[in-house]
């Protein structure tokens, strides 16, 4: 009787003690001091324990492998993608002891015909080259049409899925996630309440990231504003490459009102941070740690932080799986369960308080709780 | 008029020559061996699927080059066959792609609907040239930008588009519209269609060269008043040219959508219809000189893949197709000198005296002969 009566009093005190530390964060979550700032949501609760903990290092034997790398407009040195499907390639060659000399890389041209990307892989695969990387969706119909032909081959595509094609590993991300913790950011830090979100070209593949943009800010402040604008419509792709669209787009964000602007436009993501630099508004990067990137040095203290999507991640892991001879534990999304998206913290813009928001709602993304749609809703 | 074989032939023969000498330099000076580079692009000739994939290539661009061609013959500048040919292409493919009929018939009107999407487009630039003066440049050029905004709209999924993996496409066409092509086991397949830019260079020569409406149309180019004088119809002559020009720049994309990708996807290459109007450059607008500047446009673009492969910037080949466009306007205007000195002294010898004037006026029409074949 008496053990029971401890008991109770033992988990009602539990009880009012984690509901005074529950009650204890909502005030300052809510903080909303100056008038015109967000007014923000509760903070989610801090995650238990980092749920993308250090993988023991793998090892596996990868020095046989002859690998080819079918590289998209740009190519290695282009600051973005292409360069960090290269870096998942050269942790491969320094850890897996793929030679680098058995590394082929190959670039597409602009505008090139479809019959170009065929043949390119074509000339890879007939060289012998195992496993071949095609690197962008674009390379998607001219794997579906050579693949078959070499069903000994290995192939893997970034940002795509080929149906049909056994042999074709897809590498896709969930940029929408990566996306949805940038808006947390753009909530948190927006003195005005609004922010922008600037898209290279209106394809499916950015609306993911404006989707997700989207919906982390509304999380993060339900009242919040956000603006976007795309900087040419799907089928022209020179959005991906005109800084003075950018910095053109990016200015008539921040003379809408927004003061904190996303991109997802590639190179023409340098015009939005001049822009940003001139009018005095933060940014925040995309695809790689922008903050440490050669090409935008100059305009780099505007840069809060980057959306990782990690496709050196999974290039690696990728390369790691054929060296194993196991295509099975390829995760089929890289997401945040598997570290294939993220965000940076470069620049120590971001502090420990927003990392712990960050966290928590990365928490309930992994655990489901939380679902980020990849099509925009507006 | 009488084929001169120097006038024509060796000006893009010195134009090549100049060029690869060009790029031979820029080669040595990238640090790369020059004669590596082009002893690769002409073996890959013989490999894989290289030569299908120039003749393939070169259809495609023979189409384009002459729908800007018939524009240049009456001296209109026809920039926007870019918007016209993707404007066709997407509208062919989603009829196409929304009707049934047996095959043979599908395709055919697949052909049909684009040549007639795409000299509708041609129509606006047309009219609006006829009927209130507008710069054909001018309008062409804008046309092309709206044409990539309709393009995006038609292929957004709530319209006409489908989502196909990243990329946005106007859904899979029926087996009963897919074109055969001409197998040729591993070194690939020629488009069916291809075929289609032979009729149409014949139709072309025919039309330019035994036809009243050719001749009127190289009458209105040569001068439009005297054309005016002559009885030719200025207006009629606008829109017949533009409404043609537009027409088989509206075929363009139709080889390769129905021989192989039979959907149009976002990733459709841009940029045709600005090779069309180097390569019409290059074969002066002659039926022969555009097939070749067609096959060797083909083949430098296919040896960019061969470039990089041995490693070698293989953008180098762009500077190549600058250089050549450039450098054979040039070549042209030093072999009309040429000719000119030539047909100086020739004229100076029958005269017996060097007599300048005399001289003066017969190169005139030499030169008006040579522009106009």
């Amino acid at each position: 009787m008496r053990g029971t009566v401890l008991a109770a009093v033992a988990v009602t005190t539990a009880l009012t003690l984690a509901g005074c530390a529950k009650d204890s964060g909502a005030p300052s979550g809510g903080g909303n001091a100056s008038g015109s700032e967000c007014k923000l949501a509760p903070k989610p609760p801090a995650a238990v324990a980092s749920t993308t903990a250090a993988k023991t290092p793998e090892k596996a034997d990868g020095s046989a492998l002859k690998v080819g790398l079918a590289f998209d407009i740009g190519g290695r040195g282009d600051a973005s993608f292409n360069d960090s499907a290269a870096a998942g390639v050269d942790k491969a060659v320094a850890e897996l002891g793929v030679k680098k000399e058995n590394v082929k890389e190959l670039s597409a041209g602009p505008n090139e015909a479809e019959s170009a990307k065929q043949t390119r892989i074509r000339q890879l695969a007939s060289d012998g080259v195992n496993p071949i990387i095609a690197v962008g969706f674009a390379y998607a119909d001219a794997l579906k049409a050579v693949a078959p032909s070499f069903p000994n081959t290995k192939f893997a595509i970034v940002d795509a899925t080929v149906e049909g094609a056994t042999n074709v590993t897809p590498l896709v991300f969930a940029e929408e996630q990566g996306s949805f913790l940038t808006g947390v950011i753009a909530a948190y830090k927006s003195k005005k309440c609004n922010v922008g979100f600037v898209g290279g070209v209106e394809t499916p593949l950015i609306q993911k990231f404006e989707a997700g943009y989207y919906q982390g800010a509304k999380a993060a402040a339900p009242d919040i504003k956000i603006a976007k604008k795309y900087l040419t419509p799907a089928g022209d792709f020179t959005g991906f490459q005109d800084p003075a669209k950018g910095n053109a787009a990016a200015q008539g964000l921040v003379s809408g009102g927004s003061d904190v602007l996303y991109h997802a436009a590639g190179a023409s993501g340098k015009g939005v941070f001049t822009a940003a630099k001139t009018a005095g508004v933060s940014a925040i990067g995309v695809d790689s740690d922008q903050y440490n990137q050669k090409t935008v040095e100059q305009e780099r203290d505007v840069i809060i932080s980057s959306m990782l999507k990690r496709v050196d991640v999974a290039v690696f892991d990728y390369l790691l799986a054929v060296a194993k001879n196991d295509l099975t534990k390829l995760p089929k999304v890289f997401d945040f369960s598997v570290g294939g998206v993220g965000y940076s913290t470069s620049g120590g813009k971001i502090d420990a308080d927003l990392q712990a928001v960050l966290e928590g709602y990365k928490a309930q993304i992994v655990s489901g709780q939380i679902k980020v749609s990849d099509k925009p809703t507006s | 008029m009488k084929l001169n074989l120097r006038s024509v032939v060796l000006p893009p023969v010195l134009a090549v020559a100049f060029a690869a000498l060009l790029c031979g330099l820029a080669l040595l000076l990238s640090g790369a061996n020059p004669f590596t580079a082009f002893g690769a692009m002409v073996a890959e000739v013989g490999e894989g699927t290289a030569a299908v994939d120039i003749i393939n290539g070169g259809a495609t661009y023979y189409l384009i080059a002459l729908a800007v061609a018939i524009g240049f013959q009456m001296k209109l500048f026809n920039i926007g066959v870019e918007g016209q040919y993707r404007i066709a292409a997407v509208t062919a493919m989603i009829v196409g792609g929304a009707i049934t009929l047996p095959p043979g018939l599908h395709a055919l009107v697949i052909m049909l609907v684009a040549i007639v999407a795409g000299a509708l487009y041609a129509a606006i630039p047309a009219l609006l040239k006829a009927y209130r003066g507008v710069s054909e440049v001018i309008s062409t050029i804008m046309l092309n930008a709206i044409a990539l905004g309709v393009v995006a709209f038609l292929l957004k999924p709530d319209v006409f588009g489908e989502l196909r993996a990243n990329s946005l496409t106007t859904g899979e066409l029926p087996e009963s519209a897919h074109v055969p092509g001409i197998p040729l086991g591993a070194a690939g397949t020629i488009f069916g269609l291809g075929l289609l830019s032979v009729v149409a260079g014949v139709g072309y020569w025919v039309l330019m060269n035994r036809t009243r409406f050719g001749f009127e149309l190289r009458a209105s180019g040569e001068s439009a008043t005297a054309a005016t004088a002559g009885g030719v119809n200025a207006k009629r002559m606008i829109i017949a040219a533009m409404l043609i020009s537009g027409a088989i720049a509206g075929l363009t994309a139709l080889p390769e959508l129905l021989g192989r990708d039979h959907t149009f996807t976002q990733n459709f290459p841009q940029g045709y219809g600005f090779s069309g109007i180097a390569i019409a450059l290059l074969g002066r607008n002659h039926a022969g000189g555009i097939a070749f500047g067609a096959l060797l446009w083909a083949f430098l673009d296919r040896s960019a893949l061969a470039l990089d492969n041995i490693g070698v910037p293989k953008e180098i080949v762009t500077i190549m197709q600058g250089a050549i466009v450039l450098s054979v306007v040039v070549a042209y205007e030093i072999v009309r000198r040429m000719q000119l000195a030539a047909e100086q002294r020739r004229v100076g010898q029958q005269l017996g005296t060097t007599n300048g004037n005399g001289a003066d006026r017969q190169p005139a029409a030499t030169s008006a002969g040579g522009g106009a074949e």
